[in-house]
């Protein structure tokens, strides 16, 4: 029999604050769940480039526009889920921040960093508009347990 | 830790010490004025000295980005000093690793300026 789910949901405001909150919530959450440091400053980074995304590209600062947020363990991995309220992406449309023409822009690497720390990453249309970005890091194995 | 940057001058160089963190929001927008101020009031040899940033989002490397470009934009050198680990493994992740002129020792990145 698997381990109990354990879930947090939070719906947040398009402000700035609301990227810091999120971080903060995460890697609490990231603590009970055993990461090490490392892999909790991988977490942190990939929800505050999440909730970056959504306040600022998908909602655009619309202070009307809310952002739901949800940490979930379920005994193998850490899954985060960001919703915005805005007219959504996909991830081929983004241009590659490592290519030549695009290495000194600056902006466009949040997603890449999301993707280069993160064990699963996708992003899904919201069931109501929007993009959701969804993004799972395994949890540690506990000591002893390791093959 | 709260973004802070002072700037000290050596020899016409002009070294920024930064620490804290460089994120969306007031590290970053302190940065840019920063540069800014700097390459207004005519310093364009300019090293940041990062070994007290314990954290930097994407907004602070874009931050990173557009000094370095504002700088060689006025014919000077913007280069980076003392990268912690973090800073340098985002560096290495985003291949800005090769754009910047990143040194460990600040005699030496003093001395590599034209």
């Amino acid at each position: 029999m698997g381990s109990p789910t354990n879930r947090i949901e939070v719906t947040l405001e398009s402000v700035l604050d609301s990227v810091d909150l999120a971080e903060d919530i995460s890697l609490r959450v990231a603590v009970t769940a055993g990461f090490d440091e490392d892999a909790r400053d991988r977490i942190g980074m990939s929800v505050r480039e999440g909730m970056i995304n959504a306040v600022t590209y998908g909602n655009r600062g619309d202070r009307d526009k809310l952002i739901f947020l949800s940490l979930e363990l379920d005994g193998n991995k850490m899954t985060i889920r960001i919703l915005d309220q805005g007219a959504g992406f996909r991830l081929e449309d983004l241009p590659d921040p490592l290519a030549e023409e695009n290495i000194l822009k600056t902006s466009g690497r949040g997603i890449f960093l999301i993707r280069a720390f993160m064990d699963e990453f996708e992003v899904r249309p919201g069931v109501q508009g929007g993009a959701e970005l969804v993004m799972a890091k395994r949890l540690p194995v506990p000591a002893g347990r390791a093959k | 830790m709260s973004f802070k940057a002072t700037a000290r001058e050596s020899g016409g160089i002009t070294v920024v010490d930064v620490s804290g963190r460089i994120t969306l929001g007031e590290g970053s927008s302190m940065l840019r004025e920063m540069v800014r101020d700097l390459i207004d009031k005519g310093h364009t040899k300019i090293v940041l000295n990062l070994g007290d940033v314990n954290y930097i989002d994407s907004s602070g490397i874009g931050e990173l980005v557009s000094g370095f470009s504002a700088v060689k934009g006025q014919g000077g050198e913007l280069k980076l000093l003392n990268l912690t680990k973090k800073v340098h493994d985002l560096l290495q992740i985003t291949k800005l690793y090769t754009v910047f002129d990143v040194h460990t020792d600040e005699n030496t990145v003093l001395s590599s300026f034209k």
